[in-house]
């Protein structure tokens, strides 16, 4: 290497030139592959809808979801639904914006989410299709603090708003084995007609310790060996979201036959 | 320009001959992470493969004008703006491993066999035989980290790239997985018995006191 190369001229040249090249190159491959980036995202939580919903056929994703699931926007503290275009709001930003949502009391907040947004979408599932008119199930978006990470789930309801068709824990950061079996479609398996209220309309699910639940009980589900925060973590989950700060108005109104108007 | 005996050592000696991860230790922190399933060993192989030869390739390129004060971070530089680009295109082209690989494809800037062989190799080599290396030294590593996802994901889960391959209990088969093997600590283990046996076989390797 030259002398000529030490000059601090040299050095800066180098170290401008290069870092406009690399900026360059780093700024083109980022938004010239977002629209690609981020319709894999979508489909991908179009994909974990439908597998909550037990309808993924292996079909096109988004032409099955587009034929049978309608989004729509509820308000949680009323259950109504909210007319608004539910492909403009992001659930994800509101949930932690201070404009979209609440702010939960240590008591309120089994699930550790900290905040809760306002709004939130539900996914309409409609066996035979949307023009049916015929709504088979509802998915609503879950999520909850396990024992490492938020772990984000669908989970898919039958029409009376109570008995549970299906969840999926699509998004987690639980110790893969253990905590992450969550994800195991046999370990999911067993919330399937379980009731997630009991009479008194309270949460009723009840996950214990593993090998403990008499699977002829309307709420009481095995826990995953190995992983009891985990396990806690997604019981928790629930007791907030089918509780009064979870979906519990909305679900209210869907027992009342909102879904039946339209 | 080089022989194509040369080019060969450069591409194949990585691989047992002079393993970045058996016989340099470097790297270990991402084959610990990301070898619970094979399918994602795989991927991070080939990612860190072609940032380690691409990067040596455009270091090479100018390395007749880095001056030596700031080398460390304009090779940082070109590594990271790479990095950055296989993890953009992971997530466009293969979203589902992406997402399980998540922060381990960001971390190949900090791992030690890119910037090893950078500073070691590319410095004062022409691009072409750079490029090789760093095909070499990516082959070795992925080499030794399919290797251990084999082991981890065939006795851990019971299955290889997902698909079953022992019948779990659970699923009413007769194999219980051995969740250690799913846990980080278990691929130091398995590297360690990986390095027992290579150096068994080549004594070379073996360090003389």
């Amino acid at each position: 290497m030259s002398n000529n190369n030490e000059s601090i001229g040299k050095t800066f040249f180098v170290v401008i030139g290069l870092c406009l090249i690399c900026a360059i190159f780093v700024a083109a491959s980022a938004v010239g592959l977002r629209p690609k980036q981020a319709e894999n995202k979508l489909l991908d939580a179009q994909k974990n809808i439908l597998i909550a919903t037990g309808m993924l056929n292996g079909e096109d994703i988004k032409a099955q979801f587009e034929k049978h699931v309608q989004v729509r926007l509820v308000n949680l503290d009323t259950g109504d639904f909210v007319d608004q275009d539910p492909l403009t709001y992001d659930y994800r930003k509101m949930m932690k914006d201070p404009a979209g949502s609440v702010m939960l009391d240590e008591k309120d907040d089994p699930a550790k989410i900290k905040s809760r947004a306002n709004i939130a979408p539900v996914y309409l599932a409609y066996v035979d299709g949307v023009e049916s008119k015929n709504i088979s199930f509802v998915v609503l978006p879950i999520h909850g603090y396990g024992l490492w990470s938020t772990m984000h789930g669908f989970l898919a309801l039958d029409k009376d708003g109570n008995t549970i068709k299906g969840l999926n824990y699509y998004e987690h950061g639980e110790t893969p084995g253990l905590g992450g079996e969550i994800q195991n479609p046999k370990w999911v398996a067993q919330f399937v007609g379980k009731k997630l209220l009991d009479d008194a309309g309270q949460p009723a699910i009840k996950i214990l310790k593993p090998g403990n639940a008499n699977p002829a009980s309307a709420s009481e589900v095995d826990g995953l060996s190995g992983a009891t925060l985990t396990s806690n973590g997604v019981q928790s989950t629930f007791a907030f979201w089918s509780g009064a700060k979870g979906f519990a108005p909305f679900l209210t109104k869907v027992r009342q036959g909102a879904l039946n108007n339209g | 320009m080089a022989s194509a005996k040369e080019m060969k050592s450069l591409v194949f000696g990585p691989v047992f001959a002079n393993n970045p991860i058996a016989l340099q230790v470097l790297g270990i922190c991402s084959a610990l992470a990301v070898t619970t399933k094979l399918e994602k060993a795989l991927v991070m192989g080939l990612a860190l493969t072609l940032v380690t030869a691409f990067s040596s390739m455009f270091i090479s390129m100018i390395r007749n004008h880095i001056p030596s004060s700031v080398r460390i971070i304009v090779q940082m530089t070109i590594i990271a703006s790479l990095v950055i680009v296989t993890d953009q295109i992971l997530k466009a082209y293969a979203y589902s491993v992406a997402k399980e690989l998540s922060v381990f494809v960001g971390l190949i800037i900090t791992n030690c066999i890119v910037m090893g062989r950078a500073e070691a190799y590319a410095m004062k080599s022409p691009p072409l035989m750079s490029f090789l290396d760093g095909i070499g030294n990516g082959l070795g590593y992925t080499v030794l980290l399919v290797i251990v996802a084999v082991v981890r994901e065939l006795l851990g889960s019971g299955s290889l790239m997902g698909v079953e391959i022992l019948p779990l209990v659970s699923a009413g088969g007769w194999y219980v997985p051995n969740g250690l093997l799913l846990m980080p600590p278990s691929a130091f283990f398995i590297i360690g018995l990986l390095i027992w046996a290579l150096r068994t076989w080549r004594p070379e390797q073996q360090e003389k006191h």
